[in-house]
């Protein structure tokens, strides 16, 4: 597997100042409303504060995204650097990875007659030219970090070890979902600032997976059933015509002629 | 001009009132619907809908979707029962059946079109795969499904042109087509089932279960005959004609034990996965699993009564319940049983109702003028007096003896 990065959030580091918010609306060309305290088609992250600490909602770009799995036409993609990356023109709009995200991150163009899909897209651009994303660059404390998800994983275990009693013991992303290249650390419980707790650890595909790889085996098998099944039927119904037509015959004078492949 | 608005008045003048206030409503449904669709596809969704980020699947989705294509399976159930197990006594009943299906997903793919962002990006499915989204099934599903339902339809249009050598054709590539659509409905009505199991964490644990494309499956098979006497009552009305009462009572014998599997396997399921608790726990998902499941356990009690299910009001009145318990369970799913978990509220604003209203009452049309011109019903020609029609139960009496 190739080295993927990653972008490790420490909140406790967070001091709210929105640069990020800034120079995500400035690179992704977005009418960026700070008002907004969801993401949506003009922020691809929000900045909030619970309990006194700031935190920040971005796309997880998870390692087997569920997005990427759902979408119909492969218009969602997990590039191999890390990145879920989105086509808007393969898009037919089904929206069936907002239904389907765990964390409810990709949103719509609810007001434009022909809408696409808007989420974060870990500055793919800047990614592949080997740049750092640009909330990570303009980021005055460090809270948000770009780098190979393994080294950042070092990092945030090394701090949850170092400073027990600053961080809630959990890194979310470590393992949720089957993991993301998004890693955060908190001061906070997760639950408390709106990050589910509950969710599996393996990948949502998995459930889809399990049904979807057994279509051929039905449509082979089912036709197979279904054809001998047909056959079988409307041979004895055949067969029970011809016995009633050679009755019959038995009854009428001199009229006896064999049934066409009447046994075998 | 003067002669088209004289004709007009003539044919309305012989119309009863009861029909001239129906046709009076229709047309008004239909032009608020053109108004509508103009706002939908010049305005955008946002207009239209009360959908957001974190519900982006409403009205649209539970009724014209997944409400269609179920209330769309008499036509496979009915075609396997007939070319598949031998049953031919219900041949008559078979054309109407496959208009309905047809018309359905006629109107579920016209119903997509609406609710897809990028709606004319609709066949990207066939260049651009992705084997391991169920919306891809869903996508090829609709596709194959409408090209075959057209195919079991053509030989009505082949008749009806008197294009006797296409209809031998047809008759001869009869068996395939049945069975490929019985594959493909297979697949499509399990499928919509399928595509809540990526969502384990949105979902209600009363709806949400490894099973739910065997529920989906099961549920369809049951909705296909009481959608097939639904729509035979119905026609019989419509067209002022005879109603196959024998025919619907035997269907019944399949609905029944349609029912009953399907509620067994539910409740199995709910005691496998170890949630009754939230069987008697006072919320608002409880109260419409109960609701939606009554839907199916009473007409099992009213069609294991001899004498109900041979009359036709009560057999109307189950099926009818059958069908809304269908339709109720997909609302459940894609609806109800997500809003809790989405963190936001959603009811489908007016004019996503008005819109399905719209293309429900279309496709009723559809169904008229294609049951009054083509050969879709024995005896339609005949001008027939209605002897029973199914809400008119009086010469019922002496059936009900046999």
């Amino acid at each position: 597997m190739p080295q993927t990065k990653a972008i490790l959030l420490d909140f406790t580091r967070c001091i709210g100042c929105e640069a990020c918010e800034e120079a995500c609306a400035q690179q992704n060309h977005l009418p960026e409303d700070p008002a907004e305290d969801q993401l949506s088609w003009k922020n691809f992250t929000v900045v909030l504060e619970t309990q006194g600490q700031y935190y920040r909602k971005m796309c997880m770009h998870c390692v087997t995204p569920t997005c990427v799995s759902v979408c119909p036409v492969g218009a969602l993609e997990k590039s191999e650097l890390g990145p879920v990356v989105y086509d808007p023109h393969k898009c037919l709009g089904c929206r069936y990875c907002m239904m389907a995200c765990p964390f409810q991150v990709p949103t719509y163009e609810w007001h434009n007659p022909i809408p696409v899909i808007r989420k974060c897209i870990m500055c793919n651009e800047l990614v592949e030219n080997g740049q750092e994303t640009a909330c990570s660059w303009v980021c005055p404390t460090g809270a948000t970090r770009f780098g190979d998800r393994d080294k950042l994983l070092g990092i945030a275990k090394r701090r949850l070890a170092a400073f027990p009693d600053r961080y809630v013991q959990h890194i979310y992303g470590e393992h949720t979902v089957g993991g993301t290249s998004v890693l955060m650390i908190s001061g906070v419980p997760f639950e408390d600032l709106g990050f589910r707790m509950d969710l599996s650890t393996e990948p949502l595909s998995e459930l889809t997976w399990t049904v979807m790889s057994k279509i051929p085996n039905i449509v082979i098998t089912g036709g197979i059933l279904l054809g001998g099944l047909t056959w079988i039927i409307q041979r004895r119904m055949d067969i029970e015509r011809e016995n009633i037509y050679d009755s019959e015959d038995k009854q009428l004078p001199g009229g006896k002629h064999d049934g066409e492949g009447g046994g075998a | 001009m003067s002669t088209m608005v004289a004709r007009f008045q003539d044919w309305f003048g012989t119309l009863s009132v009861r029909r001239r206030v129906a046709w009076v409503v229709v047309m008004l449904i239909i032009l608020q619907g053109f108004y509508l669709t103009g706002r939908r596809f010049l305005i955008g969704l946002g207009d239209v809908t009360n959908l957001s980020n974190h519900f982006p699947w409403g009205f649209w989705i539970g009724f014209d979707v997944m409400g269609g294509v179920a209330l769309a399976s008499g036509g496979f159930t009915l075609c396997c029962l007939v070319y598949v197990f031998g049953y031919h006594r219900y041949h008559s009943i078979v054309r109407p059946t496959v208009l309905t299906a047809f018309l359905g997903y006629l109107l579920v793919a016209i119903g997509l079109l609406y609710d897809l962002g990028k709606y004319f990006n609709i066949w990207h499915a066939v260049i651009y795969w992705n084997p391991h989204s169920v919306m891809f099934e869903v996508a090829w599903c609709v596709m194959l499904y409408l090209a075959v339902l057209f195919l079991e339809f053509l030989p009505v249009v082949f008749e009806k042109f008197k294009m006797s050598k296409a209809l031998r054709v047809m008759q001869k590539v009869t068996i395939p087509i049945v069975l490929a659509g019985v594959i493909l409905s297979t697949l499509h009505q399990s499928s919509l089932g399928s595509l809540f199991l990526i969502a384990p964490e949105k979902l209600h644990p009363l709806w949400y279960t490894p099973i739910l494309p065997l529920l989906f499956f099961m549920s369809a098979v049951a909705v296909g005959p009481a959608m097939v006497i639904v729509e035979s009552c119905f026609s019989s009305r419509l067209f002022r004609r005879g109603l196959e009462l024998p025919i619907l009572a035997d269907l019944a014998r399949f609905l029944q034990v349609a029912l009953l599997l399907y509620v067994g396997v539910r409740i199995q399921d709910i005691f496998v996965r170890g949630i009754q608790p939230e069987l008697f726990t006072l919320q608002f998902e409880t109260i419409n699993f109960w609701l939606e499941n009554l839907l199916f356990i009473i007409p099992i009690g009213i069609l294991a009564v001899r004498r109900f299910r041979q009359d036709s009001r009560w057999l109307a009145t189950a099926s009818g319940m059958v069908v809304a318990g269908v339709v109720y369970n997909r609302l459940n799913v894609s609806w109800t049983g997500m809003l809790r978990a989405s963190g936001t509220t959603y009811s489908p604003a007016i004019t996503e109702i008005l819109i399905s209203l719209f293309l429900v009452t279309m496709a009723g049309v559809a169904f008229y003028f294609i049951g009054k011109h083509f050969p879709v019903f024995p005896d339609i020609d005949e001008g027939e007096v209605p002897q029973r029609g199914c809400l008119n139960p009086e010469p019922m009496d002496n059936e009900n003896q046999a």
